[in-house]
């Protein structure tokens, strides 16, 4: 599982450096997955039962960490949807999706 | 328990939804947004006033105890947060009626503008980390809508680069919250710190408080402030002065909430660490602000010194060095404010930016131009005004901790802040007057009355310092003392 999520990070990270706005789009959405796992690995995987009161007996899984990637998963959702729309609307605009050719100076 | 806690992001967060509904219909925005701020700076007062009485507030949601549920914290410190936010998001309002213009608020920027305040309110009275990630959340996504607003090409240029920013630190703050979690088995403030406090700082928190420490850095400009200058200049004036004397201030909030709460074991490292970075933005910041001139660069930069600074009292870590704090920050939210909103009526009335292209406003704006030179003399701390004090302290903390490079820093930084604003000054308003009131392209009508406001305050937290003394001890006492943070949110139970 570590492995998995140091490898997300790896071509997360990649992504980000290109110069394509999509592909870096790509690259925080995958980091993000690479996140949730992280989270999920730290809160320990899957050791016992579900958390009910009406198993008492049985060791339970710690439910939390669940709980923050559900929350995580719903504002990388957002955050993913505004960056799309934004940089749609960035290459209108702009007319490049190309991040080297966006440079510009203030003053135009 | 006290439910008057979370009333200011409750109420910010439904008047932003009510407007959304009824989106037609904009004057009844104005009077809500209005309404809602309003309300929002009352309750600050009345939590400030139950602070001084009874001690901290707080409130555990769903009557989960902490640290099972998700507690809601008012100390001092946070309560003078909330009113000073209140106060200057009012200000910023009454500006936007005049200035935003009708295209921008048809497309819903009252709620946005209101979401923004949830976002930092709630920011500012969390008591749980990963809380506090979502109120950052709640805070970023507003911001990221305002700043492209309008969608300009340097706007969305400048946006994209923030936005990519902000998310690439958001997954950060996750990664530390796991690892935290992984090791504390909590995510409560007050419990974090009773259990790092009986374990020991080990070397492996340490790191993960400089992993903190770095995603807060980024929030909050403090020496990662590459993308500072470009987003804050590209919004309008009314959002960027929203952006300049809150966002930065909620990154500053969450260290201080942290590194005098729960990492304040190791400070030589950590503490340390603080200071250097606080010596670099100041350093670097007071360079870019002598170095521009373009009004708008010149006054990003300002923000950056004015973050090193506050930075400055913290790593310290003094009562002299953390008072100066409190008092500095409540006068950066302001005099920041005030300045960026100067700076924005300057450049929509001779419609340029550029210093070398204007002179002599000070013919036609006589009140405009002094308003200025108050608030430049504000910011570089000369006696009478509400700088003065905060420097006096931090400088003086920092020189009892021993650390003689810092104060001395901060000390020359803000002299090249006083000329960098000067400059300012001097270019805008003294000279030939060659435009005349026909030819200028905006006019300060309507605009006047908030800058006054602010100016007004800048005057008064100087002369009246004396008056808040008692309020800041105290929340200086809090950051000092964590035992009081931690008794008021258990309740006097033990943790678990």
């Amino acid at each position: 599982m570590s492995l998995l999520v140091g490898l997300f990070f790896a071509i997360g990270t990649y992504l980000i450096l290109t110069k394509s706005l999509l592909r870096i789009i790509l690259g925080t959405s995958i980091i993000s997955h690479g996140v949730h796992l992280l989270i999920l690995t730290m809160g320990g995987l899957k050791t016992g039962g579900p958390p009910l009161l009406g198993l008492q007996d049985l060791p339970f899984t710690d439910a939390l960490p669940q709980a923050l990637i559900l929350t995580a998963i719903v504002i990388n959702f957002a955050t993913t949807a505004l960056f799309l729309v934004l940089s749609y609307r960035a290459y209108k605009v702009l007319g490049t999706d190309d991040t080297d050719q966006m440079r510009g100076n203030h003053d135009e | 328990m006290n439910n008057l806690i979370i009333m200011p992001i409750i109420i910010p967060l439904i008047a932003g939804m009510v407007m959304v509904i009824f989106r037609r219909n904009l004057k009844l925005h104005k009077i809500l947004s209005l309404i809602a701020l309003s309300g929002s700076g009352i309750i600050a007062v009345k939590l400030m006033g139950e602070n001084k009485n009874d001690g901290i507030q707080t409130l555990h949601l769903g009557d989960w105890k902490p640290p099972f549920g998700v507690s809601m914290v008012a100390d001092m410190f946070s309560s003078m947060m909330l009113l000073i936010t209140s106060i200057v998001a009012v200000c910023c309002l009454l500006y936007a009626f005049r200035s935003i213009g009708e295209e921008r608020e048809s497309h819903y920027f009252y709620p946005l503008f209101l979401f923004l305040i949830t976002g930092v309110n709630g920011s500012f009275i969390t008591g749980d980390l990963f809380n506090l990630f979502v109120c950052f959340e709640v805070m970023l996504i507003s911001s990221y809508v305002l700043i492209s607003l309008g969608g300009t090409k340097v706007q969305l240029r400048e946006s994209i680069k923030y936005v990519l920013t902000n998310i690439i630190s958001s997954f950060l703050f996750l990664v530390a919250i796991a690892y935290i979690y992984a090791i504390t088995g909590t995510l409560n403030f007050a419990h974090l710190s009773v259990r790092v406090a009986e374990t020991g700082q080990s070397g492996l928190l340490t790191i993960i408080s400089i992993l903190l420490l770095v995603i807060f850095s980024l929030k909050a400009a403090l020496f990662l402030f590459f993308w500072l200058p470009g987003s804050y200049s590209a919004p309008p004036t009314a959002v960027a002065a929203v952006f300049a004397a809150l966002l930065t201030k909620v990154g500053i909030y969450a260290i201080f909430r942290l590194f005098t709460l729960v990492f304040y074991h190791e400070p030589k490292v950590t503490h340390l660490l603080i200071g250097i970075l606080g010596a670099a933005t100041m350093i670097l910041g007071a360079i870019g602000a002598v170095a521009h001139w373009d009004i708008k660069n010149i006054l990003a930069y300002n923000v950056i010194i004015g973050v090193g600074f506050i930075i400055a009292g913290l790593a310290s870590f003094s009562i002299e060095g953390l008072t100066g704090s409190v008092y500095y920050m409540i006068h950066d939210i302001i005099v920041k404010a005030l300045i960026f909103l100067l700076g924005g009526t300057i450049i929509s009335l001779t419609g340029t930016g550029k210093l070398k292209d204007m002179s002599g406003l000070i013919r036609n704006h006589p009140y405009l131009g002094w308003m200025f030179f108050i608030a430049a003399l504000s910011l570089a701390g000369i006696p009478p005004l509400s700088g003065f004090l905060g420097k006096v302290f931090i400088t003086q903390g920092t020189f009892e901790a021993g650390y003689f490079w810092l104060g001395a820093i901060g000390l020359l930084t803000s002299l090249m802040a006083l000329y960098s604003v000067i400059k300012i000054f001097m270019n805008c308003f003294w000279g030939e007057t060659f435009l005349s009131e026909e030819m200028e392209s905006g006019t300060t009508k309507g605009v006047m009355f908030p800058i006054a406001c602010l100016s007004l305050l800048t005057i008064l937290l100087g002369l009246g310092a004396e008056g808040i003394s008692a309020y800041t001890q105290l929340a200086v006492q809090t950051l000092m003392n964590p035992e009081i943070y931690i008794q008021a949110v258990f309740g006097g139970e033990t943790a678990p």
